[in-house]
């Protein structure tokens, strides 16, 4: 029997490669480092991160794909990998410090994201669906791990079960919606499915149940109404700096994959499925942001929140042109930075408390006089999150809107605004405790960590510099659709 | 084309911005003194750069002044900046109050001052920008942004409702404009369909030829910003919360700055961009003036709190210069131009005396003040002028603003017109009523206690300074207001063109020649 190995063009795949081998270098000193010397392992993963980023950024004018057509290396994968490492890196400072006072494994923490991360990066260049389920599947294994890491705490144990049991489901509606296709179109690599669709006089009704089942469980990953009931419970008893980073991370892993799937292969059904994502979208906006106004616990209130702008960027995918999935890039990057930034400052404020606790509205009463700096950050990105200009979150939905506006949706653009002014209420009233109240107790706080510090510095200098000079990263995002053929 | 050669608008918008962020980095927090100092100089040179304006300007000329550089060149937003005859006395009348409230207001704040200067200045940079925006992005950019200073200093200055207050106003106003992004999307894209490339550029819309349907949806999106912005009955509930639980030097600004802007929006984009849609909301809007100008009256007199009749007699009095932009032909629109600062200055003289009394007295209850004619004789001099102003005594500022827009209603609709000269009639009513309560009569035991208790003394040199200069102006503009119609006939003349779709040289010659007090 003849066994074919597959020509399989390594260096295209370098960036993977590096954080793999990061990751299972970070496991192996993990078990090998005596305990209390294992402080280096979040800065080794770091510098893995960034290694890869140099390179994943030296293959942007890259076209190729890996082994027949199976992972695509290309201007838009470029952009994504770029946009999880980014989020990787900052999810790893915000980090060090929890893991080290929780006193949790480090090698396996790091070696777990790290590996998770692995799986974003398939799911972005993903040109087949059989990757787009691995990609699914590896950057999901790690978080569920991770989410239930703080085995001393019940609730995150709780969040990690959750997590799974409902993940895997959502991972089983993916396969089935996965094989329903390849019975549909004969085929899973997704360029030949669209010129399949393309070109053929009558589509199967399989096509249409396979793709809404794909949609069901990457709608699981991005947190859509009605596939949303995890992300409250598992937000909030994850370990802070694991939420940051699942909140960015699988959120934008997940459009990607939608990205490459709907827009990508098949654009032919476009109309149709817009329709499909306007009704989702807008159920998703109301339940998110209503429900966002009942909490009184912040990682909850960020984790509706988080439900909400999956909504608006999915008004994105509903104009289904190009100036959409710019606009869906944008958004996606400028949500890294907000939305790590909040949950950092959320992560600084419970620093020297129990598990669930110094996470709730009262905790930040007063943080403007007790910690100035710190409040500052939040009302930057509980501002920018509103979508209040000059910041960050203003240009990403603006450019959603207008791509939206463009395609004649413009009553679905008016709907997110209207949503948005209803987010403003439960953004505003974190800035109304942390300035217009008086701080409870005997406000000794801790200090706020040098990791952590360096990513509420990133964090809010890029919320504002992208809302006050956006210019580099909208050129960016036209840059990555380049030959996106459409 | 500059005529300075260097981008003063630019200097003029972002100076207060400067200031502020110097103001956060290198001053200590126990300074009030110096720190108060330095924001008042800032104010002070940025109102001496807008004088600058007023030395290069050309009578006929449209836009001046103008700065256009492209900002986020992917998405056709351009940072333009310009000046016309609707924009360079609102420019003007911010700079002027914005120091005149922090020396009038000087020690009504002594709490976190640092802050407090802070988002003042921030709040300047935000009101001269959307003043002179002429990209509509840019335009709601500080539209919006503007609202976050406004909430902190409501919120975290005010009295004692000010946390409902401060959100009410941020909430209220920001779903009013919301509706506006999507109307400038909705415009940029058109312009795009149509060919003109996709631009935010307001100078270039202008010429965007809309279907009828079109103007008429987007009339409402923008108008409805504009009308909560004004405020417009029944858009004006935020209002007395607003004005009511704000400290007063942060009053003076939302009354005497803030409120011109919905005016200013309906001059800048309704007017010009969807003439069609006049015929249709130009009724509907001239009642809901008429209501308001009514209801405000109404309201106003049954006030007890001096600060609540001040802010609605506001309601009224803007409501009648509303009723002037929809009612338009060359008397009334001059009549609006000069109406809106002299609004303003009447309307900030107001609160800041108000003020001065609240630091003496620590109330603003009509019925717990009384005969301080008796005590503090030279602040009631300048709260009499400041009511006669108010109510529209010929001779003062308020007068010719006024009867200017009547005349231009009458013109129009009698009928308006018969309602709208309520505003004056009503208006002299409340205002003599407060004068009397409060100034006028024997002083009573609280009165007599609170003075020696407080030692209360006449106005200081820094007050009188603080009211000087719009004292002046009520006087300037009563007697030669063609110094400012000379100034804004020509966007007069053009508003009226674009709202009425015919030419400019074919309208009826315009009024400076023969309105009354040149």
């Amino acid at each position: 029997m003849e066994i074919v190995i597959p020509d399989v063009n390594w260096i295209a795949l370098a960036p993977q490669i590096i954080v793999i081998a990061t990751a299972l270098l970070v496991l192996l000193l993990g078990v090998l480092s005596g305990p209390g010397r294992k402080s280096y392992l979040p800065y080794l993963s770091l510098l893995g991160v960034i290694l890869a980023g140099l390179i994943a950024f030296y293959y942007w004018d890259g076209h190729e794909t890996v082994s027949p057509g199976m992972v695509a290396v290309d201007a838009f994968s470029a952009y994504l990998n770029l946009a999880f490492l980014l989020a990787a890196g900052l999810s790893i400072l915000l980090s060090v410090d929890y893991v080290q006072r929780t006193d949790l494994g480090e090698g396996e923490y790091y070696g777990l994201l790290l590996l998770s991360v692995v799986g974003m990066m398939f799911l972005a260049g993903a040109s087949n669906l059989l990757i787009v389920f691995l990609g699914v599947e590896i950057l999901s294994i790690p978080l569920y791990v991770l989410a239930g890491f703080n085995h001393k705490d019940p609730q995150s144990g709780e969040s990690a079960l959750k997590y799974f049991l409902l993940g895997a489901f959502a991972s089983g509606f993916l396969l089935y919606g996965i094989a329903l296709l390849y019975g549909g179109t004969g085929t899973t690599s997704l360029p030949e499915i669209a010129q399949y669709l393309a070109t053929a006089s009558q589509v199967s009704s399989y096509v249409w149940i396979g793709m809404g089942l794909v949609l069901v469980g990457l709608g699981f990953k991005v947190a859509l109404v009605p596939f949303h009931m995890w992300t409250p419970d598992v937000y909030q008893g994850a370990p802070t700096p694991v939420t940051a980073f699942m909140s960015v991370g699988a959120k934008a892993a997940g459009f990607a994959a939608l990205l490459r799937i709907l827009p990508g292969a098949l654009f032919v059904q476009m109309t149709g499925w817009s329709w499909v994502l306007a009704v989702l979208a807008i159920l998703t906006m109301l339940l998110g942001n209503v429900a966002a106004i009942a909490q009184r616990n912040l990682k909850r209130m960020l984790a509706y929140s988080s439900i909400a702008h999956a909504g608006y960027i999915t008004i994105g995918l509903v104009a289904g042109s190009v100036a959409g999935i710019e606009a869906i890039l944008f958004y996606l990057v400028a949500y890294i930075f907000m939305n790590i930034g909040a949950f950092a400052v959320v992560a600084a404020v419970s620093r020297d408390r129990g598990p669930g606790e110094g996470e709730s509205l009262q905790d930040f009463a007063g943080l403007g006089k007790t910690q100035p700096w710190l409040a500052g950050a939040m009302a930057v990105f509980m501002f920018s999150l509103a979508g209040l200009p000059p910041l960050a979150g203003f240009l990403g939905k603006l450019y959603v809107f207008a791509a939206a506006v463009e395609n004649g949706w413009w009553w679905l653009a008016a709907i997110g605004v209207a949503c948005s002014v209803i987010s403003a209420y439960f953004y505003l009233r974190v800035v109304l405790y942390m300035y217009m109240r008086e701080p409870v107790g005997d406000a000794v706080r801790l200090a706020v960590c040098p990791p952590v510090a360096i990513v509420l510095v990133i964090t809010v200098l890029l919320t504002v510099l992208i809302g006050v000079l956006p210019g580099t990263l909208v050129w960016l995002t036209q840059a990555a659709l380049v030959g996106w053929g459409m | 084309m500059n005529e300075f050669g260097f981008p003063i608008l630019s200097a003029i918008v972002f100076l207060p911005l400067l200031g502020a962020v110097v103001l956060a980095l290198f001053f200590r927090v126990k300074d009030d003194g110096t720190m108060k100092g330095w924001a008042l100089a800032v104010m002070l040179v940025d109102f001496v750069l807008s004088l600058a304006l007023l030395l290069k300007w050309q009578p006929t000329a449209d836009m001046q002044f103008v700065e256009n550089v492209p900002w986020v060149a992917g998405l056709g937003i351009s940072y333009l900046l310009a000046v016309d005859g609707i924009s360079l006395f609102l420019v003007l009348l911010a700079t002027l109050l914005m120091p005149l409230a922090l020396l009038g207001g000087w020690r009504a704040i002594d709490k976190n001052v640092k802050g407090f200067l802070f988002f003042m200045l921030v709040l300047q940079t935000g009101v001269l920008g959307v003043f002179t925006a002429l990209d509509l992005v840019l335009f709601y950019v500080f539209w919006e942004a503007m609202l976050i200073p406004a909430y902190f200093l409501i919120g975290m200055w005010g009295g004692a409702r000010r946390h409902y207050a401060a959100m009410k106003f941020f909430l209220y106003t920001m779903a009013g404009s919301a509706l506006m992004l999507i109307g400038i999307l909705y415009l940029a894209v058109s312009g795009y369909q149509a060919g003109t490339g996709f631009t935010f550029n307001l100078l270039n819309l202008r010429a965007l030829p809309l279907g009828y349907w079109e103007q008429i949806g987007l009339f409402a999106a923008f108008g409805l910003a504009f009308a909560v912005k004004a405020p417009l009955f029944p858009f004006h509930s935020w209002l007395p919360d607003a004005y009511g639980e704000s400290p007063m030097p942060v009053t003076v600004i939302l009354a005497g700055v803030l409120s011109k802007m919905g005016i200013y929006g309906f001059l800048r984009i309704c007017l010009p961009l969807f003439p069609e849609a006049l015929p249709v909301f130009a009724p509907i809007i001239a009642v809901l003036a008429i209501l308001g100008i009514v209801y405000g009256s109404l309201v106003a007199l049954g006030q007890k709190n001096a600060k609540m009749l001040v802010a609605y007699s506001s309601v009224a009095h803007i409501s009648l210069i509303v009723l002037g932009v929809f009612v338009l032909d060359m008397q009334s629109a001059q009549g609006v131009l000069i109406q809106v600062v002299n609004h303003g200055l009447n309307i900030a003289i107001l609160f800041l005396l108000l003020g001065m009394i609240y630091e003496r007295y620590g109330t603003l209850e009509m019925a717990e003040l009384s005969g301080l004619w008796k005590v503090v004789p030279a602040l009631g001099v300048f709260l009499l002028l400041a009511m006669l102003a108010s109510v529209g005594l010929p001779g003062l500022n308020g007068f010719v603003g006024e009867f200017l827009i009547l005349v231009g209603v009458f013109q129009i609709n009698q009928t308006y017109a018969v309602f709208a000269a309520l505003a004056i009639v009503l208006g002299a009513w409340y205002m003599f009523n407060l004068y009397r309560q409060i100034m006028q009569g024997p002083t009573t035991e609280e009165v007599d206690r609170k003075t020696v208790l407080a030692s209360v003394r006449d106005l200081s040199t820094r007050e009188v300074l603080a009211l000087i200069p719009i004292v002046l102006l009520i006087f300037f503009i009563g007697i030669y207001p063609n110094w400012m119609f000379a100034r804004t006939q020509f966007s007069a003349e053009t508003l009226v063109s674009e709202s009425q779709q015919i030419p400019v040289t074919m309208m009826e010659q315009p009024v400076a020649s023969e309105e009354p007090g040149s």
